[in-house]
């Protein structure tokens, strides 16, 4: 018996780090600052041990079917924790720290109080000087070989809803075991048997849907239903809806909001395609959704529009799905189209045709792969593509939030010799966002629009190419292959931007 | 597991080979196929000059620049990449205008390069207390002391690059042939390039390991055994310049420098004979006899040649030279050759990643006896990366050549793949599930290692005047193996001949 109680402090021990880990650890990821996250955990629930041990005292009768039952509750309470603030920080993100550092007291307080009642159910096994020292070191042996298994072997093996979970079973399992080794002293025994499995069930079924669970949760951190996901082998695809806003995103960043959405393909592609008149082939790349195609065939002059995007399940999903096919009113099915899912470098390189237009629309340098889209070498390849009179716009950032990286693309373009047109729109979904025009001769605004456009117009034309002093031109280096300095403009601007 | 033929080469030892069949006549003679005899054909055919013949070992020509390809990418199985070459590097820029790397002239002080060929962005990373830091020399958690070295060390550096002997030569230049021979410099070839660090107070551990780093990776040795003047070399000598990129930017390929072996022996394919063993050269008068093993006929023919270039490694030239003077005899052993061993993973995709920088070209290991991995789809432009190989180098310089030569022998496919795993999994923990497939060159005889004295020694002297019809073309008459000093060697013999011949040409040198 005496080694059984004391593996269980060896076990209670490790649990009760284990859960001041996760606080810490998943608070340090979903709030950052980790030394002040890690300080203030550590703090609290030490505090809280120390009111643990204080309320000791007040147990006086059963000590050892309270104990059992602190040992369902720590298990119940911290096995769920993990799970519990990742719901919380999805769902509502104002309490979040509320919960946590209530959680992180309750969980102290039972841990506070289980080490006082294990002394004293020992003690008539033992003389104080060996209880004090046993207890102790099997205290501290279980704090030494959880603190390793986290980091090293449970957090990279388990995670943390899963982690959390486990040691919660392993709560109960001591309670468990407490209640068989002194079923014969304990009284209302069914009691404590219909509670303890009742733990013992909740924490299992637990265990075996946490990952429904805490996909759910994820989902919830877009604000609206989400209607479709998929992972391709290159993205993850969401979209989501609210009441008649559908909402496109692309490994977590917003790519359209059907309320504005129009605005910002507007002014995408009218402002450079009315300037090429009787523009007959169009090329797109990127833009897999056909909302820029979309505005492109309103153009009576196109004949062939080349549509290039990487993932052929964007455009299978633009092309079939009824509300999408809605939105870009069948542009993915249109007889003029012809769809290309390749990389855009490289189809690029060994395409042979003339453009008298051409949409470049990615998304935005977030990285060292996309930023090869925004090279020099890249705008050279294109430049190549277009006729005599062609133009390309190109999709840049916003040059309000992330003036430095909307100058360097500018200047990027110019660097291959081609002239440059900047101009910018408002988007509520995204911002000030920017564009530029990039051509061979000099380019020429249009004068007038066809009819039934929402946003550009022949008035507000002159507006979208003033740029404010806020977000005028700014001197960069060239975005080339061998030096990426758009990925690091971008990174360094957007993170400012974070909240 | 791959490697040179060396059943083939260890036939030399044994010299029962069949009596040559026949005798042809030509002009000249190339022995060797790496970069150094490539750089001496490249130059003849350059000139004007066809008659000559070049015979490879191997069953291909590269040398140390080859390659492997699969579905996925061409790797390099050896050297990969090309410093920006420096004004002095005469025939490495003609080289690079004809392969159209280099888009100017030859002698532009600061030409532009085809973009596609220069490492793209990142280049390089370090591996260091469980993240990434971008660049090879360690920067976080570094203390003040260590910075203040770091500056010294630098500074120095910076000082030498400008630095010119009483001779008005550079203090180190590549090729090496045209560093000052000033006393003063020539000194630092008496100690190693740690002695070096610890005479100039410098003790940091970051540094010693960052300059220990280099050796082991342009010498395959520890820094412990490297002539300083060598280390030095490698810090102090490369000025090169480029339109558009820093000066320590690299020429790179998917297949390394295979891809320029490839490109340069465009003009002189059908001069080159693969699988061919040369086994014994005789000097007589007016020719030099080669007899050539064609293995896989297992026959031999004896090519009567008006000028030879011995492009091989020098310690064969002691097993084939008839009647070797006993000074070449001793320049050839007196040369230690570094065993190396490169591995290439093909992966499913690309592994996991600890936090900090993301994947570069080149990724260092602090913590680790092996020098890191490049990425062969580095320089595709594709925007997503699926499957993609790994060549992963391991100059095995911590112990000696001998004794490691044996291990690198005696070790089985299991048990390099398991070490190499194990170091792989602690940046990269899903390592084993990407890996498709693992195969691994042994290099017995990689490179020379320019040990203290090598530089003054007499066996570089001996190496660089065998006789006035037979020329030496290896980078071991350098002292160290770089694609400047092959070619260098290469083109430099080449012109020997040509001269001999009467020909007119244009120096390259």
């Amino acid at each position: 018996m005496n080694i059984a109680l004391l593996a269980s402090v060896f076990i209670i021990a490790s649990c009760g780090l284990i859960y001041e880990l996760i606080a810490g650890a998943l608070s340090s990821y979903l709030l950052g600052d980790s030394v002040t996250q890690f300080s203030t955990v550590i703090g609290v629930y030490l505090f809280a041990m120390g009111v643990g041990s204080y309320l000791s005292r007040f147990v006086v009768k059963g000590v050892v079917a309270r104990f059992i039952q602190i040992e369902l509750l720590v298990g119940l309470i911290g096995g769920l924790s993990a799970l519990l603030l990742f719901l919380v920080f999805a769902y509502l993100a104002a309490p979040f720290k509320l919960v946590l550092y209530g959680q992180v007291l309750a969980v102290g307080i039972l841990v506070g109080l289980e080490i006082p009642l294990v002394m004293r159910i020992l003690k008539q096994h033992y003389e104080f000087k060996d209880l004090v020292s046993q207890v102790l070191t099997f205290d501290y042996l279980g704090a030494l070989a959880v603190s390793l298994a986290f980091p090293l072997i449970l957090v990279p093996r388990l995670g943390l809803t899963h982690t959390g979970l486990v040691f919660g079973l392993l709560n109960a399992l001591v309670a468990a075991w407490a209640l068989w080794l002194f079923r014969k002293e304990l009284g209302g025994l069914r009691w404590l048997q219909a509670q303890c499995a009742s733990v013992i069930l909740v924490l299992g079924l637990m265990l075996v849907f946490a990952n429904r669970l805490t996909n759910h949760a994820e989902e919830s951190l877009y604000a609206d239903e989400v209607i479709y996901r998929e992972t391709t082998p290159y993205q993850r695809i969401v979209l989501t809806r609210w009441k008649d806003d559908l909402r496109l995103f692309l490994n977590h960043n917003l790519q359209f909001s059907s309320r504005d959405e129009y605005r910002y393909h507007e002014a995408l592609v009218h402002p450079g395609l009315q300037a090429v008149p009787g523009a007959r082939r169009v090329l797109v790349l990127g833009g897999g959704d056909g909302l820029a195609v979309r505005e492109v065939l309103k153009y009576e002059s196109v004949e062939a529009v080349t549509l290039v995007d990487l993932d052929a399940r964007m455009t299978t999903l633009f092309a079939q799905n009824p509300m999408l096919r809605a939105l870009n009113k069948e542009a993915l099915r249109s007889p003029k189209l012809k769809i290309v899912n390749d990389d855009a470098f490289l189809w690029l390189e060994r395409d042979q045709q003339y453009y008298d237009f051409v949409v470049v629309d990615f998304p935005d340098p977030t990285n060292f792969a996309l930023g090869k889209l925004y090279s020099s070498a890249f705008y050279r390849l294109l430049e190549r593509r277009l006729t005599a009179r062609g133009l390309a716009v190109i999709q840049a950032t916003s040059p309000l939030y992330a003036r430095q990286s909307y100058w360097c693309i500018v200047n990027t373009i110019q660097s291959t010799g081609l002239k440059t047109t900047p101009y910018h729109a408002l988007v509520p979904s995204f911002g000030e966002w920017g564009y530029v025009i990039a051509s061979r001769q000099t380019y020429a605004p249009p004068t007038q629009y066809l009819p039934g456009l929402r946003f550009v117009s022949s008035e507000l034309t002159p507006a979208l190419f003033r740029f404010p002093s806020d977000m005028g031109p700014v001197t960069t280096q060239v975005n080339r292959l061998n030096n990426q300095a758009l990925v690091h403009y971008y990174e360094a601007e957007w993170q400012h931007q974070a909240p | 597991m791959l490697g040179p033929m060396f059943e083939r080469g260890h036939r030399l030892r044994g010299r029962d080979f069949p009596a040559p069949s026949e005798t042809r006549n030509i002009d000249v003679a190339i022995i060797g196929g790496g970069v150094g005899g490539i750089s001496a054909a490249w130059k003849l055919a350059r000139s004007g000059f066809h008659d000559f013949r070049l015979f490879e070992l191997e069953d291909e020509v590269g040398g140390n620049a080859r390659a492997g390809q699969n579905a996925v990418s061409a790797y390099p199985w050896g050297a990969h990449y090309l410093p920006l070459p420096g004004q002095a590097a005469r025939a490495v820029r003609e080289m690079l205008v004809d392969a159209q790397v280099l888009l100017d002239a030859s002698d532009a002080t600061v030409p532009r390069y085809d973009e596609r060929y220069l490492c793209f962005a990142p280049q390089e990373r370090l591996y260091r207390n469980g993240v990434w830091q971008e660049g090879l020399l360690p920067r976080t958690g570094i203390s003040k002391r260590d910075q203040t070295q770091y500056q010294g060390f630098f500074q120095y550096i910076a000082e030498l690059k400008q630095a010119r002997g009483r001779d008005g030569r550079r203090a180190f230049d590549i090729p090496m042939a045209l560093s000052s021979r000033d006393a003063d410099f020539l000194a630092l070839d008496r100690l190693s390039m740690k002695a070096f660090l610890l005479r100039q107070g410098w003790d940091s551990e970051p540094l010693h390991w960052y300059v220990n780093y280099a050796c082991r990776d342009d010498y395959g040795s520890d820094y412990a055994e490297v002539s300083a003047w060598a280390g030095l070399h490698y810090f102090a000598s490369r000025d090169g310049r480029a339109q558009d990129a820093e000066s320590d930017q690299v020429l790179t390929w998917p297949e390394g420098n295979a891809w320029l072996v490839r490109k340069m022996r465009e003009g002189f394919i059908q001069q080159i004979e693969t699988g061919a063993l040369v086994f014994r050269v005789e000097q007589g008068r007016g020719h030099v006899d080669i007899d050539v093993l064609q293995v896989a006929q297992n026959r031999s023919v004896r090519w009567r040649a008006k000028q030879a270039i011995f492009a091989a490694p020098a310690f064969v030239l002691a097993h084939v030279l008839a009647n070797p003077a006993a000074e070449i005899q001793a320049a050839a052993r007196a040369i230690q050759y570094a065993p190396w061993l490169v591995a290439n993973l093909s992966l499913r995709a690309l592994p996991e990643e600890r936090s900090g920088a993301p994947l570069a070209w080149d990724n260092v290991l602090y913590d680790s006896s092996a020098l890191g991995y490049v990425v062969a789809t580095h320089q595709n432009l594709r925007t997503y990366t699926g499957p993609t190989v790994l060549t992963y180098y391991w100059a095995l310089s911590n112990e000696a050549p001998k004794a490691a030569r044996e291990r690198l022998w005696n070790t089985p496919w299991s048990g390099w793949a398991e070490q190499i795993l194990r170091d792989l999994e602690r940046p990269h923990p899903d390592i084993r599930r990407q890996v498709e497939r693992l195969d691994i060159f042994r290099w017995a005889h990689a490179m020379a290692r320019p040990q203290p004295g090598f530089l003054t020694s007499a066996v570089r002297q001996q190496l660089g005047q065998l006789s006035a019809r037979l020329h030496f073309a290896h980078a071991d008459a350098s002292g160290f193996s770089l694609l400047e000093e092959a070619n260098y060697c290469g083109v430099a013999a080449a012109e020997q001949v040509l001269r001999a011949l009467k020909l007119r040409f244009a120096s390259s040198i």
